[in-house]
């Protein structure tokens, strides 16, 4: 029999996956972006906490950008995430000012709050796709419209957080002193990160871990790249679609908290069309709508890249949200021609409509 | 019951509406043996092979692993994985966006936690035992379809399967790569795992197996021996014939058309699913290809007609060099194509007779060029009379239809443009006994009164020696004879589809 010997050395260098090259594209391109911002625009991007900002302002879309990640991992997609954003905010807020002036038990409760609102979109959501095998795009923009609905039911009008021990939250900040930069007047102002910036970072890793390390991680991978296969190799398709779209729901709620963390007050145009932002975030990133192709890392890349362009737009002489759009957009695009390129070139073919675009099952 | 038998199926029944699928079927797999399945289209082997896997549910008899006098109760894949049977398909069951140790490992592993490190040092040691050129960081599409298949294996071997099926594995392999695969089969067989071996492929079968289990029309033919059964023998057992009842049929002699100009000449035509072949036919000629299933032929002639990615070759056209790369160069090139599963690619369900009827004239005029209502009606009625087609309206869906006069319908589609040369993949595959013949009636007055060239398939070789003048043999996917006059009969024919000596 003349077959090669397999090399013993298990620890051998293999070549990148797609994911990770589209993932080191990503990163390559949010360095090179800042660099250039660096250099023709000064200012606040030579200081640290231009990039704190970043991650301050962008914390929710970072978290929604992870739950979109391990949906269109797993071959599906979530549209509601903006939706519960905005519900949960509102809600939360509301709740918090029927509280009085209350501890931290009543930021406790509404914390509970928050993710409850996220965990009963997401099993409601994953019962309907994954038990009653309706496309995924149609219940969740089902739930994008539930949500948003429910959030004008609850007050039409903007509703302001009053509640002391929250609002104190909210000012709570971590302060960087060595990354701080001096005043013109000779105080050192300390970089400040907020807590939901924090969050966000740490919820980045928790999901890589998760995805890299833990059963359900590796099945939601499985079921994206091939759902016949995954069911034949055993693996619960179902039950794991349906935890996927659970976790991305939990983390809507989580990104409603932060949100309200960020900016405490409720109104019905919160987060307005941020899911969006999150699926170019997680395609930019290097995922793959067809489904078993991303990376979290990426993701948080692809955040970035998004928040960097808006920065750049609004220090720009071209400070108009279209110009923004448009930068978004063209981002886009690029990345799409990129992935297309690259994968074509690495000889897997053209990108294909994912499985829940297409008009009838193959 | 002997200690090497490692799976008995005995009696095996499975009716599905309106057929027969598995009638009284017996199955015997010894320990270290590869047992080929053979049987044509229908004969029951995959129905068999979902029984056993639990894929479908059986309705009589029984199955016992090794050598076990209790009954194995096998309801799932899953189930009977647990019990030892394994199966291989065709196409890959692996997912290939993740890496090879994954593939190996996933979904067996009680672990909520993935090792990497232990399932990538346990891969390693699997694929070295095995000698499969693969590792264990590999991504799984990074690997060749050969080793795909192997790491399949690799992972049902590890399963401690004691029986391993592979379903058509070599369909889509080349030669190294099944040398590759039967070199990974035979070293299983020294482990003693049993191995049933579902293939179309004779020569193969001959190459790794030691024991040939025929079907047909869902019934056991028998069991034998390799090397008691030669290759003509297994044909005929598979087509159902006797050879010494085949010699006695008459012969029927045919009028040489060699004179007449040659309508279509191919050289060397090549697609991505088929090899180089030569092939031409004169006109009013009525030639035919031949094989069994899974030969090339249908392959072949969608080489001619476009229908694959045509990879190489030089096409004539009444004597001039033409390009055809699609479907629409033929049809400008006036040749016509009725393909093999009309429910996929022939009809379109929800359209009209009418509309099915004038789609070819339609493309052919281009969109821009609508043909009027009452045009369009004339043909329609024209060719529902002639070809008596049996349908309330002009305007009834098609897919309401039975298969017979859907049959009919893409067919007028096609005289419709007026072809000078017209292939019939399988024509009256499915189809009643009455609009069989109507159906070969009318190819034969074709040829004969239109002078139309046609290139007609079918797996019944009654029917291809009824119409065809000529008969083009194929056999694991290459031409291995052509029959004219004398050697126009079922002897002759089974021998060459099932080649070797005698």
């Amino acid at each position: 029999m003349s077959v090669l010997k397999s090399s013993g050395s298990v620890r051998r260098r293999e070549p990148l996956t797609d994911a990770q090259l589209l993932m080191t594209i990503s990163i390559c391109i949010f360095v090179f972006m800042y660099a250039a911002a660096m250099l023709f625009l000064g200012g606040g991007f030579l200081k640290t906490q231009q990039l704190f900002d970043l991650l301050n302002d962008n914390a929710a879309l970072i978290i929604i950008s992870c739950a979109l990640t391990i949906v269109m991992i797993g071959g599906g997609i979530n549209i509601s995430v903006g939706g519960v954003i905005g519900l949960t905010v509102m809600a939360c807020a509301l709740f918090l000012n029927t509280q009085g002036d209350g501890g931290p038990l009543s930021i406790l409760l509404t914390f509970l709050l928050a993710l409850g609102i996220g965990l009963l979109f997401g099993i409601g959501q994953g019962a309907l796709i994954s038990y009653l095998e309706i496309q995924p795009f149609i219940v969740t923009l089902a739930g994008m419209f539930l949500s948003r609905g429910l959030t004008t039911i609850l007050s039409v009008n903007p509703v302001k957080v009053a509640h002391e021990s929250f609002t104190e939250l909210v000012k709570t900040k971590l302060q960087i002193p060595f990354l701080g930069y001096t005043a013109k007047n000779g105080n050192l102002i300390p970089a400040k990160l907020e807590i939901g910036a924090i969050v966000a970072v740490l919820i980045v890793l928790l999901v890589y871990l998760m995805l890299r390390y833990t059963r359900l991680g590796r099945n939601i991978y499985a079921i994206g790249g091939n759902q016949a296969s995954a069911l034949t190799l055993g693996i619960n398709v179902k039950r794991t679609r349906f935890l996927s779209y659970v976790l991305s729901g939990l983390l809507s709620g989580l990104a409603g908290f932060v949100f309200l963390m960020h900016k405490p007050a409720g109104n019905a145009s919160v987060a307005m069309r941020s899911e969006m932002d999150a699926i170019a975030a997680s395609i930019i990133g290097g995922t793959l709508l067809t489904g078993g192709v991303g990376n979290v890392i990426g993701t948080f890349f692809g955040a970035m890249i998004l928040a960097t362009i808006q920065k750049i737009i609004a220090l720009s002489p071209l400070n108009d949200s279209w110009w923004q759009e448009m930068a978004n957009g063209a981002m886009l695009g690029l990345f799409i021609m990129l992935q297309s390129v690259v994968l074509s070139r690495r000889g897997k073919g053209r990108l294909t409509l994912p499985s829940w675009l297409k008009f009838r099952k193959e | 019951m002997q200690n090497d038998v490692v799976l008995t199926m005995r009696g095996i029944c499975k009716q599905f509406p309106g057929t027969r699928a598995l009638n009284n079927v017996d199955f015997t797999l010894r320990k270290g043996e590869i047992h080929a399945l053979m049987g044509e289209n229908g004969a029951g082997k995959s129905t068999l092979i979902k029984v056993l896997t639990g894929v479908y549910e059986k309705d009589g008899g029984s199955i016992h692993v090794d050598g076990s006098e209790k009954e194995a109760h096998i309801r799932s894949p899953q189930d009977a994985q647990k019990i030892g049977i394994s199966t291989v398909y065709q196409e890959i069951t692996l997912c290939p966006n993740l890496t090879v140790a994954e593939n190996m490992f996933i979904g067996r592993t009680g672990d909520r936690i993935v090792h990497w490190k232990e399932y990538e040092k346990k891969t390693a040691e699997i694929l070295n035992s095995l000698g499969i050129p693969a590792r264990p960081r590999q991504e799984l599409s990074r690997c060749s379809l050969a080793v795909q298949q192997m790491v399949a294996i690799a992972r049902a071997v590890d399963m401690q399967c004691k029986v391993l099926i592979l379903d058509e594995p070599t369909s889509s392999l080349d030669e190294k790569e099944v040398e590759m695969l039967f070199g990974l089969m035979r070293d299983l067989k020294r482990r003693g795992v049993g191995i049933i071996f579902v293939t179309h492929f004779l020569e193969q079968v001959y190459a790794v197996s030691d024991r040939i289990t025929v079907l047909r029309n869902g019934e056991l033919v028998g069991e034998y021996v390799v090397q008691d059964l030669p290759q003509v023998e297994l044909v005929a057992k598979m087509m159902g014939k006797d050879l010494n009842d085949l010699a006695d049929l008459e012969e029927v002699g045919r009028k040489s058309l060699s004179g007449s100009e040659v309508v279509y000449q191919a050289q060397g035509l090549s697609s991505t699913e088929s090899r180089p072949f030569d092939f031409m036919i004169h006109q009013g000629e009525v030639n035919g290809f031949t094989g069994l299933l899974g030969s090339g032929r249908s392959e072949s002639v969608r080489a001619i007609f476009g229908a694959d990615r045509v990879t190489g070759g030089k096409v004539m056209v009444h004597g001039k060099p033409v390009r055809i790369s699609k479907p629409y160069d033929a049809m400008k090139a006036s040749i016509g194509y009725l393909p093999e599963d009309r429910k996929r690619d022939g009809i379109i369900a929800d359209l009209s007779v009418r509309d099915n009827i004038i789609l070819a004239l339609q493309v052919m005029k281009g969109f821009f060029h609508p043909m009027s209502r009452s045009q369009m009606e004339q043909f329609a009625d024209e060719y529902i009379k002639a070809l008596q087609i049996k349908t309330a309206s002009q305007d009834t869906p098609i897919g309401s239809l039975s298969g017979g006069n859907q049959q009919k319908v893409i067919l007028a589609r096609w005289l419709l443009t007026h072809p000078d040369f017209l292939i019939l993949d399988e024509p009256t595959r499915g189809i009643d006994v009455g609009t069989k013949l109507e159906i070969q009636k009318l190819v034969l007055q074709l040829a004969e009164e239109q002078h139309m060239s046609v290139t007609f398939i079918s797996s019944e070789i009654e029917e291809m020696l009824r119409v065809c003048s000529r008969l083009i043999v194929m056999r694991d996917r290459k031409i291995v004879g052509e029959l004219t006059g004398s050697d126009l009969n079922q002897a002759t024919v089974m021998k060459t589809i099932a080649g070797g000596e005698q």
